[in-house]
Formats: C-alpha cells, sequence, structure tokens
C-alpha cells in the first residue's frame, strides 16, 4: 500500500514537470521503478565468484542458465530437461536462493501474444523445476514478450537464440 | 478540458451579407453498396484551394502561431497537411495562394480561382476576441457552381487554435466525401528510442496530425500498449513498473496514475468498451491467459474466456454486445467472436496462417487485424469473416487502430534487422499510406474517438 502510494507522489511530480515546462524537456527524471533482469550483474570480482551468487550460478550453468524454444512453442524438450536439472541442482545446493524466470519471445510475432507466449514459456521452465522438488515459492516469472532480444537480427539463428526462458538469480 | 465552442458566423459580417448566402445542400453519398463505397467516394480528386484565412485586423494574439494575420496562414496550413495527408483530395495550401480580403471570404472571387483551376474552395478568417480566445470562420465553395457549399465556425482558446483548423478540416472532408469527421482525435501510442536490445520505450500522446506532443512517461520503465479512454480523460497501459507487467490507469487531468488490479499474476492488452463503462485485461494464471471484463468505475472482474491456451486482447462492436479476440485454442493465433458476457464464443477466420489483433471499426462493418502468413500485414474482413482484404504489404505491420469514422487505420511497421518501428496509416482503399511524423520512433498506436 505504502509503496503505490510512493510510486503514485514520485510519478506524479516526475510527470507534472513534464507538464509544467511549455516545451517538454528531453531529458525527465527517472522512473522510480527497477529494471527487470539487472540482478545479474556481477560482483567485480575477476576470480572465483562468490559461491551462491548470481555470478557463481551464470559460471556454474555455462549456458544451461537459458532454455531454447520452438516457434510458438513452450514444451520442455531434452536438451531443456537437462539444463532445467542443472538449474535445480544449484538451487538445491543453495536453498536461500530463489530466481526469476524470464520468457522471452522472437520479433516474428504480434506484441500482446508474445507477452503472454513468454509467460507461458516462463511458466514451463518453472513447472519443470518444480517437478524436481524446488520449491514453488522460491520461483517467479516475468514475461518480456518481444521486447528483449538477445540476438539482433532479423533471421532463423537470431528468433531460435530469442525464443528464450532465462533463469536469473536474486541476490 | 476548454470547450470548443461553436459560434454563429454572422458575429464577423452584417446579417444580410451571410442571409444571402444559403449553405447549399449536403450531396449525399452516391453509393449504396459497402465495397463500392470504399473505393468510390475515397477516391475524390478534388482540386482544393486553401488560402489563407483573412482578419479583421492584424493583433497580437497568445497563440503559439502569432499575430492573427500569420494565425490565419497557419490555420490554413494546417487545413491543407489534414486534406492533403489524407490523400483523397489535391489542395493546394496558402503558401502558393494569394491570401483573399477579408470582403471576400464570403464573396469569392470565383472567377479567379476558375483560373487557377480550383474545383472548391475554403476560405476563412481568424479574430481575437476581447479575452484572448479566437474566433475562427471557416467556409466551403463550390468553384465551379459558384455556389457556398458549408460553413461553420468556432471560437477556441488560444492553445486550441489547432482544433479549429482541424473542425474546418473535418467540416470539408465531410462533405466532399459524405463520411464522418475524424481529424478532431488524438492518439496515444509508444515513444521509441535506443538500440534493439535495450530500447526504451514511452507512453506519449498527440493529435491525428502529431502535433501537440508530450511524453507522459520518462522511458526508465517500459511502456506498452496504451488505449485512450473514450472521453480522452484517461489512457489505460501496461506498464513494468516494479519489474512486473501490470496495467496501469493514467488521469491525464492530474498526471497520476494507479493499478487498474492489483494481482499477483501478470496483466495484459488493456481495452475500453465504446461507452467507457467496460474495461477488458488479459490476465495469466500458470501461464495460461484468459480475458475478464470488469466496470470502468471499480467491482468485481468477469471471467470471459476459459479455453486453455492464450485467450488475449479483445474489441467491442460499436454497440458493445459483442466482442472480438485472439485465442491459440486451436494451436495458432486467430480471431474469434463472442457476446460480451463471454457466451457464444466462435471461431471467425480461415485464411491459413495466423490471425492476431482484431480491432472492430467503429461503423461496425469490419474487423481489422493482423494477417501473418510470412509477412505481417494489415488486413480487414466482415464480422463473420468474410471478405479478407489487404491494405498492407510490407515486412512487418501488426496492431491496427481505427480512426474514429472507420475509414482510416493507423499501425505500426517494424524495420527487419533495425527493429526501428514508426506508425504509419492507410486509408480502406489500401492506396492511401503514409508514415506519420513522430519525433522518435513510434509502435502501439491507439487512436481515440473525435474530441469532445
Amino acid at each position: 500500500m505504502n509503496k503505490r502510494l510512493t510510486m503514485t507522489m514520485l510519478l506524479a511530480s516526475a510527470l507534472a514537470m513534464s507538464a509544467c515546462a511549455k516545451k517538454a524537456p528531453q531529458i525527465l527524471p527517472p522512473d522510480p521503478g527497477g529494471t527487470p533482469g539487472q540482478s545479474s550483474s556481477s560482483g567485480g570480482d575477476s576470480s572465483a565468484p562468490v559461491p551462491g551468487s548470481q555470478a557463481d550460478f551464470a559460471a556454474q550453468m555455462m549456458g544451461q542458465d537459458t532454455i531454447l524454444f520452438d516457434t510458438d512453442r513452450y514444451n520442455i524438450d531434452a536438451t531443456d530437461q537437462t539444463a532445467l536439472a542443472a538449474q535445480a541442482q544449484w538451487l538445491q545446493r543453495y536453498p536461500a536462493k530463489r530466481v526469476t524466470i524470464e520468457g522471452h519471445a522472437d520479433e516474428r510475432g504480434t506484441r500482446e501474444y508474445n507477452l503472454a507466449l513468454g509467460e507461458r514459456r516462463a511458466n514451463a521452465a518453472k513447472n519443470y523445476l518444480i517437478s524436481l522438488g524446488i520449491d514453488a515459492g522460491r520461483l517467479t516469472t516475468v514475461s518480456h514478450g518481444k521486447e528483449k532480444p538477445v540476438a539482433l537480427g532479423s533471421d532463423e539463428a537470431s528468433w531460435a537464440q530469442n525464443r528464450r526462458a532465462v533463469t536469473v538469480t536474486i541476490d | 478540458m476548454k470547450k470548443l465552442i461553436p459560434v454563429l458566423l454572422a458575429a464577423a459580417f452584417p446579417a444580410s451579407a451571410l442571409l444571402a448566402q444559403q449553405a447549399a445542400p449536403v450531396p449525399a453519398p452516391t453509393s449504396t453498396e459497402v465495397e463500392e463505397d470504399v473505393v468510390g467516394t475515397l477516391d475524390n480528386d478534388a482540386k482544393i484551394a486553401i488560402p489563407a484565412f483573412a482578419t479583421p485586423s492584424d493583433v497580437p494574439t497568445q497563440t503559439s502561431a502569432g499575430s492573427t494575420s500569420t494565425l490565419g496562414f497557419s490555420v490554413a496550413n494546417v487545413i491543407f497537411a489534414d486534406l492533403k495527408n489524407n490523400g483523397l483530395f489535391k489542395p493546394t495550401g496558402p503558401s502558393s495562394l494569394p491570401r483573399p480580403a477579408l470582403g471576400q471570404v464570403q464573396a469569392p472571387d470565383y472567377g479567379g480561382w476558375r483560373g487557377r483551376g480550383a474545383d472548391m474552395l475554403i476560405q476563412g478568417y481568424v479574430r481575437a476576441e476581447p479575452g484572448g480566445n479566437i474566433t475562427v470562420g471557416c467556409y466551403l465553395y463550390d468553384v465551379a457552381l459558384g455556389e457556398q457549399r458549408a460553413k461553420a465556425g468556432w471560437t477556441v482558446a488560444p492553445g486550441e487554435w489547432r482544433r479549429a483548423a482541424h473542425k474546418c478540416a473535418d467540416m470539408v472532408y465531410s462533405q466532399l466525401s459524405g463520411e464522418n469527421p475524424f481529424f478532431d482525435s488524438r492518439i496515444a501510442y509508444i515513444a521509441e528510442t535506443g538500440p534493439k536490445n535495450r530500447r526504451l520505450k514511452r507512453l506519449a500522446i498527440m493529435d491525428s496530425d502529431g502535433q501537440n506532443h508530450r511524453y507522459l512517461t520518462t522511458g526508465q520503465t517500459t511502456a506498452l500498449t496504451p488505449r485512450y479512454a473514450p472521453d480522452y480523460k484517461s489512457i489505460l497501459y501496461l506498464s513494468y513498473f516494479n519489474g512486473q507487467p501490470r496495467i496501469y490507469i493514467y488521469d491525464l487531468a492530474t498526471d497520476r496514475q494507479r493499478l487498474l488490479v492489483e494481482s499477483k499474476n501478470p496483466l495484459f492488452a488493456p481495452r475500453w468498451s465504446p461507452d467507457g463503462r467496460w474495461i477488458l485485461y488479459s490476465m495469466a494464471i500458470g501461464g495460461n491467459t484468459d480475458i475478464y471484463k470488469m466496470p470502468s468505475g471499480g467491482g468485481a472482474p468477469v471471467k470471459l474466456t476459459d479455453a486453455p491456451g492464450i485467450d488475449i486482447g479483445g474489441s467491442f462492436s460499436p454497440d458493445g454486445r459483442r466482442i472480438v479476440f485472439e485465442s491459440d485454442r486451436s494451436g495458432s493465433q486467430q480471431v474469434y467472436v463472442m457476446n460480451a458476457d463471454g457466451t457464444g464464443q466462435k471461431r471467425i477466420s480461415f485464411f491459413g496462417g495466423r490471425a492476431a489483433t482484431p480491432e472492430w471499426s467503429p461503423r461496425g462493418d469490419q474487423i481489422a487485424f493482423t494477417h501473418i502468413a510470412g509477412n505481417f500485414r494489415i488486413a480487414v474482413m466482415d464480422p463473420a469473416g468474410g471478405n479478407l482484404r489487404y491494405l498492407t504489404d510490407s515486412w512487418q505491420d501488426e496492431a491496427p487502430t481505427w480512426a474514429p469514422n472507420g475509414r482510416v487505420i493507423q499501425f505500426f511497421r517494424t524495420a527487419r534487422n533495425s527493429g526501428k518501428t514508426a506508425v504509419w496509416q492507410v486509408d480502406l482503399t489500401g492506396r492511401n499510406e503514409r508514415k506519420l511524423e513522430t519525433p522518435v520512433d513510434g509502435s502501439d498506436p491507439a487512436w481515440g474517438p473525435l474530441r469532445p
């Protein structure tokens, strides 16, 4: 409740500034909200990452923090199962750790449908982790639809990389 | 909100002069059948002369356009741009025409305009009122017949002078096309900047011609899929504030916003009913997305769909009795229609490929949607799913939104590889297509109704 009130006030004041000025300023004060998916910042230590950190998770997973999907699909195939098993192992080693699974779609879909599709993919990964014994309370999902591609081309190879669910620890 | 006040034009001139000029009856639209109508009346190549508007006395104004004399030029220029960009007419603007004297506004030099090859003539005047308001008089003449077709006038606050110009353009458009007006309307959209993988997406609003542009959010939080309330008092949109996609309602009078629905689940695709009494939204629970309806004043939501899979979006028919929406229950995105209470769900798109983002025309006769078969194209069909017609042909066009009169559609086009987006506009012939000039890239246009 409090948080919501603060948000409303901050947004309102930021926007009031833009509304008062005759010509809208080009640089507006930042929104109070954080950007999702930024919890992946590394510790800045070039040596071995702190055990149980996001950097440790990323290093241990060696790419298996991400699973890929076929066009319009959200099923967990054998490769995904291996990756999710590795994630589950890590999560069992650090039982205090929670993760967010970020679901994504490639650019060849309409915006709203892709938001729902990304959510469905993130949930498929989440449900598989639950089936491996990870407590549902440690797992949250967020869909970014097609809004945050990792591969920037407009070709099959890029789209294949972008149809993904990425597990990110919450430090 | 400032009201736009229609004025009797008699105030500007002696009553006798006005009485002498009864407006000619408006010719009825010529065609009877819809398909003919689309191609027929909209293909009007009338040559319209739009000289600068006259003024009784050149005095300073509080408008952005300067004195009444320069304002008279600017008003004519806005009308010129509206009619030209619409693609239906061949207007000539004030830059290349002599400005009539005030006395000629109601007594056109028909011979002179015939000599310039004009079929139609728009003249008018701009007058500063004592309180600072501006009165704009607008007259349409048929040059060939040598008679007046229509006239109207409006008194507006200085900051609203463009509305008077749009009203004049609307009057002319309606007279010459037989269609309802649409220029005096606004658009909410998403302004985009930055590289493809780190794109800033801000909520923004503008007039139908791209002017009076304003950003409503800063871009620190991704904003998507706005929808103007039918009364223009608020905007529904999706924001990632706090990291999760939720629907917010942005109050334009106070610049405050609040969550539409408190929920642990992600919410997408907000929509208004045409009368503003209902809101549709889509919510995902455990990966399964369904469409819900709630009273816009608050109250319990009702779940309208129950199919496994993704049911999303939704657009009311103009009478509010039916809803067209998108579902992948058949295995791929297709367009369905249901009653407004969720009963009678029925697929209507059977074209091959996928059919997405349906939007019901304000006239009720067509549904615009995105057809995906290789490329993404804007298309229309009738509400039974017949008479598919493509309006665009590009790599990726999506998310159509209707002009208030149901004759023009905006959508957004994404460029291959760069991912740059732009708002485009096309009429129902599919021939008059153009890119809207926005300060930065744009997507998700949402056209509001004719302004109250």
